[in-house]
């Protein structure tokens, strides 16, 4: 299994015109942590901003390169039986807590069944189809599945299935177990400091078990709440590295055209982020399927990529992200065309009502798609009423269905069993979640598919049912999909190895050293 | 004296919970609540884990026992827990204080202490070209919004010129101690300081001004002149301080603002003062930390409409208390 990573290494490093310089240690890395995070033991908190930070701190027993192929981590080596049932990992000896305690197979088995099994609905979702967690030995964990789970292999991931220590959580309530403010994890950077509304502040973990890493000494996590004061922070020194996310687009030009100045779209494969727009399939005019169709084609989205997402990012052809396994390349067109969609308008039951589009309430730039969206929509013949929204607002009107379009963004996780799935199945419509089947879609044919998608241990399987999926939901289309948006991150050229796996930030700063 | 402001206090005490109610039921009437929201910023939840949360909360007892709660917790000054940061809410605004304080005493100061001293020039110059630069330049930061004098500030001083540090309190690391250190959030203070006091600074002087050109009319300033004094001592000692009151009045509004007031400059350069708390509050829906704000801010302002009641006294000995 490991045996393909070194020319895989090299095959990249050559892609990606590295040039062979001598790694450094030393230096301090500056990033934008955005907003603060509410806590960093990631698996008790899910945050997207938890995990950023907690990725130095926690690890998992696998990574993920950025074809979403596994590489090592707490686990050095691992296998999967042939009947897809059983997977072994082989442990790295002599790893040690940040408090100095051994790390052992107890811990691994600790944290998914006990303490993840508890906190982290997404994981507890996959576990469903796990029937044991073992650990024969010290540097020995064994999963049994009670049936094979396709994408099984994928959701070893530190935001996914962080270890924690058993000896710190065991018998305690986690959620408010006292140590949470002082997190220990076995990664490469331990917690020193969080001075709460300035800043997180790692050190280097003099213990880690590979040797020479990590290769800067300290890590600051700045928190700086208004956008614009981010954009500042990084045109004076200040911070070296802006996350995905931190700089509204609109800013990405002026802060390219400085010296030293780097971007990279690379680091979300698994995440593979699509955007859409939900359409309320439950009742009012986008339950009729030529409506929904209309409101498909009239969205200009290479205009909304180009003038509101500053060119990044790619439209969305489908309802997988083409970073998603079992992408499907050769769909039937989703593309603008405001005839078509006038015909399809038409052809449906829509007679002139109102109807209530809501932004995604995450700063300026979502503001602007949707306005976008209204237009493209008013264009065709609808009639748009933006709701102006916040965040928890947002969350009460999708939980609800109160909407009849609704902008969001999800992660897919690399597979579609595990994160586009959800967004489909009928099992999965319920009110009180923005996260699940919202629009409320409905079609037990494509149900039973899905499902045996899933347990299949047949790729070739897998990609029939999924291909045969994609085509489906096209012609349904129960959501409009937006974008495979991209979430650049921006960096100093001089800081080398920053982003290098399918979560890139999100595994932390391990292999990170900076040119001085 | 003494019964006056016992009677005030006691008045206050009973405003103060009337404004706890009213908050604790306009929060919780907002859509959304804290669990919800962070469920929401994990991208993934399930029915369980929300019931979790509102558990953790206290979200699932019904409305009057939750307000019941928070009342009887706040009138023994225990403010809540706020889970959204695992910490006690009083820790956290106590926490929060001592920068809101620096940075909203400095702007009040700034603004009284310029905008006095320049509409007493303006006044005394009334007509001239000196007045109009200050009338103008009063007129203009009263009007443009304070977001994007900060923004501009900014840019400005931070980015093209790099005088002085765009956000933050201090600096990140560099580990100063003793005078450096206060040299070095003096040099952070600049900016926001300015920023928040500008806006001020304008209304003192239009206020001044005014009230100064109104007091100069009056026949008790002909007599002084009358009587041969200087035109310094009849601006000083009988204009003026007749002219102060509005001033005062002003001055003690914006005292009450002193904890609460600053959210937008806070949140612009990353001060991370009590605003910015209260700000996050709202989009997380962090019910007791929003309600530990206001509890406090509207003590404070409270406070200083006492203590201005109380300088009114001091300032003009026409006015007297009445039982």
């Amino acid at each position: 299994m490991k045996s393909f990573l070194p020319s895989l290494t090299v095959a990249v490093a050559m892609a990606l015109g590295t040039p062979a310089l001598a790694q450094q240690s030393g230096g301090t890395l500056n990033m934008i942590v955005q907003p603060e995070p509410p806590g960093l033991v990631v698996g008790i908190w899910q945050n997207a901003p938890t995990q950023l930070v907690a990725g130095d701190i926690y690890e998992s027993l696998l990574r993920y390169d950025t074809d979403l192929q596994p590489m090592p981590s707490l686990a050095h080596d691992w296998s999967i039986s042939d009947d897809g049932l059983t997977y072994t990992f082989h442990l790295h000896e002599g790893v040690l807590w940040h408090d100095g305690e051994p790390f052992s197979a107890d811990d691994v088995v600790f944290s998914v069944d006990v303490l993840l099994r508890e906190t982290h609905p997404r994981l507890r979702a996959s576990l469903v189809h796990v029937d044991t967690i073992e650990a024969p030995d010290d540097n020995t964990v064994v999963f049994t599945l009670s049936e094979p789970f396709g994408p099984f292999i994928g959701i070893f991931e530190v935001g996914t299935m962080p270890i924690l220590p058993r000896h710190i959580y065991e018998g305690t309530d986690f959620a408010n177990n006292p140590m949470n403010a002082t997190p220990i994890g076995t990664g490469p950077f331990r917690f020193n400091e969080w001075r709460q509304g300035s800043y997180i502040h790692l050190v280097r973990n003099e213990d880690y078990y590979l040797d020479g890493r990590p290769h800067v000494d300290e890590v600051y996590y700045h928190v700086i709440p208004d956008g614009a004061s981010r954009a500042v922070a990084f045109e004076t020194g200040v911070v070296d590295v802006l996350p995905g996310g931190s700089v509204e687009y609109f800013d990405i030009e002026r802060i390219m055209a400085l010296p030293n100045t780097c971007i990279t779209d690379s680091g979300w494969e698994y995440f593979g982020p699509l955007s859409w727009l939900w359409l309320n399939n439950h009742e009012g005019p986008m339950a009729d399927v030529n409506a929904r169709r209309a409101v498909m084609h009239a969205l200009d989205r290479e205009f909304m990529r180009d003038a509101i997402w500053a060119g990044r990012g790619e439209l969305a052809t489908g309802p997988l992200s083409s970073s998603t396994r079992f992408f499907d390349e050769d769909l039937p067109s989703i593309g603008y065309d405001p005839d078509l969609a006038r015909e399809f308008l038409a052809a449906s039951d829509y007679d002139g009502q109102t109807l209530n589009l809501l932004p995604l309430p995450y700063g300026e730039t979502w503001q602007r798609a949707a306005e976008v969206a209204r237009q493209n929509l008013i264009d065709v013949g609808f009639n748009v009423n933006l709701v102006a929204t916040d965040v928890a607002g947002w969350n009460q009107r999708t939980s609800d269905w109160d909407f009849d379009l609704a902008f969001t963004f999800l992660y897919q996780y690399g597979d579609p069993a595990l994160g586009v799935a959800r967004t489909y199945v009928e099992s999965n419509i319920e009110r009180g979640s923005p996260w699940n089947n919202v629009s409320g879609y409905r079609n037990p044919e494509l149900d039973a598919l899905w499902d045996a998608a899933a347990v299949s241990t047949s790729e070739e399987e897998r990609q029939e049912i999924y291909s045969e999926i994609q085509r489906r939901l096209i012609e349904d289309v129960p959501n409009a999909w937006l974008h495979e948006l991209g979430f650049p991150t921006i960096y100093r050229c001089n800081i080398h190895d920053l982003v290098t796996t399918a979560i890139g930030l999100n595994d932390g700063t391990r292999d990170v050293w900076i040119e001085q | 004296m003494v019964r006056f402001i016992l009677a005030r206090l006691v008045k206050a005490a009973f405003i103060l919970l009337a404004i706890l109610v009213l908050n604790f039921s306009l929060i919780h009437a907002a859509p959304g609540d804290p669990a919800a929201v962070m469920a929401g910023e994990a991208g993934a939840t399930d029915e369980q884990f929300l019931e979790d949360l509102r558990r953790r909360f206290g979200l699932d007892q019904p409305f009057h026992v939750q307000l019941w709660i928070y009342i009887k917790g706040a009138v023994q000054l225990d403010l809540g827990y706020s889970y959204r940061r695992g910490m006690p809410v009083a820790e956290l605004i106590w926490d929060r204080l001592p920068a809101t304080l620096l940075l909203t005493a400095t702007a009040f100061f700034i603004s009284i202490i310029f905008g006095v001293i320049a509409g007493v020039a303006a006044a005394a110059r009334q007509g001239r070209w000196s007045d109009s630069i200050i009338s103008t330049l009063a007129l203009l930061f009263y009007a443009t919004p304070l977001f994007w004098v900060a923004l501009m500030a900014a840019l400005l001083f931070s980015v093209t010129l790099g005088w002085l540090p765009g956000f933050g309190y201090e600096t990140v690391g560099a580990n100063h101690t003793g005078f450096a250190r206060a040299l070095d959030i003096g040099r952070h203070l600049v900016l926001p300081a300015t920023t928040l006091g500008l806006f001020f600074t304008a209304i003192y002087v239009r206020m001044t001004r005014a009230s100064m050109l109104e007091v100069s009319r009056l026949d008790f300033v002909k007599t002084a002149r009358a009587k041969g004094l200087s035109p310094g001592v009849i601006q000083r000692r009988h204009v003026l301080r007749n002219a102060l009151l509005p001033v005062i009045t002003l001055a003690g509004l914006q005292a009450g603002q002193i904890v609460g007031g600053a959210v937008l400059t806070e949140t612009v350069f990353a001060w991370p003062g009590i605003g910015r708390l209260m700000f996050e509050a709202i989009s997380q829906r962090d019910y007791n930390v929003l309600l530990g704000v206001f509890f406090v801010s509207a003590a404070m302002v409270l406070l200083f409409n006492l203590i201005t009641d109380i300088v009114y006294v001091i300032v003009d000995p026409r006015i007297r208390i009445t039982q």
